[in-house]
């Protein structure tokens, strides 16, 4: 590997986390990121879970999609086929988690049935496609980079906002805006600091 | 009559008391991307609907052949199967749309509502009512997204539908058509149906009671609530 590929995926996982961050910027995997950001505890057990599976999604559907439903003239189900692989996916991590990694298991065990049907891993196998496609240097290590990153960057908003969360726990607020609304508004917040990074990765290219 | 007033209460009840997005806070993912502008709202929101009565139709005529232990991978591949016709149709007719809804358009796929009412609804009740819940549910959710569409667009491009109407009072304020405004007027919408709804306040989360994971997302709540 040269240094321009290293860095060139140096600039890709950056980008993922900060600029492209799934939560903040394409608005993937709100529903865990409102549901389970209360303690520090669970955010962080919940976004190891997302990462490990967007990489492994990532991982089968690439190969799958590019050597198998191309090829054959079948790229629109794209959809079905990879809601269902990841589907079996999540199944079989849990299982092979349970059997011989118990403490793993027992770690992130209860996020993985939830990660099925989180919108931020279906989206992450199809962006790295669409990216693939409008760039043909996007290859395969490009992608599983890209996914790790997105990991990360979901891990880091979850964190953040848990933070925030546990803060706004104690503040006095006007009962209309209890529970929900003032938590998006934190939420965009915390957007609006990522707002800052605009440009940086460009930079780095 | 009385069987025809219950029916129009199961189509009302997603457009007020149950709106899926204000009230019970489901597919947030959808409604926060795509209200950049109010025609977008709407392009989704008909294509959300679509999906939503075609699968209540066909999970509740499957209802007594799809067996209990696989329902939930069964119903996701009906609903995928109609997100797939929805997305070749949108492609051939209005390439516009496509790229403006993007990636979006698959994941209605993972739209809670939809596998929300399939297991809440369709997979208990007759065709007739779980096509007029999945209309009613697809009226409720388009309607929500289209005032958070129109709001976003007038405040960040001073236009809606594309029509300019702010031209000459104010600037545009380009951060409501940035993600940060996205948050905070989905926020404010929620407050105010909230304030305006009977219980006068705002859920505390996200649609638990209505999202079809509730049974293993209820487990970290346990955790939480342990620790």
């Amino acid at each position: 590997m040269d240094g321009q590929t290293l860095k060139t995926l140096i600039a890709i996982f950056l980008a993922a986390i900060l600029t492209e961050n799934y939560v903040l910027n394409k608005f993937l995997g709100i529903c865990p990121f409102l549901g389970v950001s209360k303690k520090l505890d669970t955010a962080f057990g919940m976004s190891c879970a997302v990462t490990v599976v967007m990489v492994i999604a990532t991982a089968v559907t690439w190969p799958l999609y590019t050597y198998l439903l191309v090829p054959q003239g079948l790229g629109y189900l794209q959809t079905i086929v990879f809601i269902l692989v990841i589907a079996a996916l999540v199944q079989l991590l849990e299982t092979v988690l349970r059997k011989y990694m118990p403490p793993l298991y027992s770690a992130l065990g209860i996020y993985l049935p939830l990660i099925t049907t989180n919108c931020a891993v279906l989206g992450v196998t199809m962006l790295v496609l669409e990216k693939g496609a409008a760039d043909p240097s996007f290859g395969y290590l490009q992608s599983l980079v890209n996914s790790f990153g997105s990991g990360i960057g979901f891990l880091v908003a979850m964190i953040l906002f848990a933070g925030v969360r546990e803060r706004l726990e104690d503040c006095d607020i006007p009962e209309t805006f209890q529970g929900l609304p003032i938590t998006l508004v934190a939420a965009s917040l915390v957007a609006v600091s990522f707002l800052g990074f605009n440009g940086l990765v460009d930079r780095l290219m | 009559m009385e069987e025809k007033r219950s029916l129009w209460s199961e189509f009302t009840k997603g457009i007020i008391k149950e709106n899926p997005v204000l009230r019970l806070i489901l597919g947030c993912c959808a409604t926060l991307a795509v209200t950049t502008a109010a025609s977008n709202a709407i392009g989704m929101g008909a294509a959300t609907t679509f999906v939503l009565v075609c699968s209540n139709a066909a999970i509740s005529l499957l209802r007594h052949v799809i067996p209990n232990k696989v329902r939930i991978p069964a119903f996701i591949t009906i609903i995928a199967g109609f997100v797939t016709v929805v997305q070749l149709f949108i492609k051939a007719f209005s390439p516009a749309l496509d790229t403006a809804l993007g990636v979006f358009l698959p994941l209605i796929v993972v739209n809670c509502i939809i596998l929300g009412r399939a297991e809440m609804f369709a997979s208990k009740n007759k065709v007739l009512p779980s096509i007029i819940d999945g209309l009613g549910m697809g009226v409720g959710f388009t309607a929500a997204m289209l005032a958070m569409g129109i709001i976003r667009e007038l405040l960040g491009a001073g236009t809606v539908f594309g029509l300019p109407v702010l031209s000459g009072f104010m600037e545009p304020v380009i951060i409501f058509l940035l993600p940060p405004g996205g948050f905070f007027v989905f926020g404010m919408l929620i407050a105010l149906a909230g304030k305006l709804s009977k219980e006068g306040k705002a859920p505390a989360s996200t649609g638990c009671a209505h999202c079809p994971l509730a049974a293993s997302c209820s487990k970290i709540q346990e955790k939480e609530a342990a620790e």
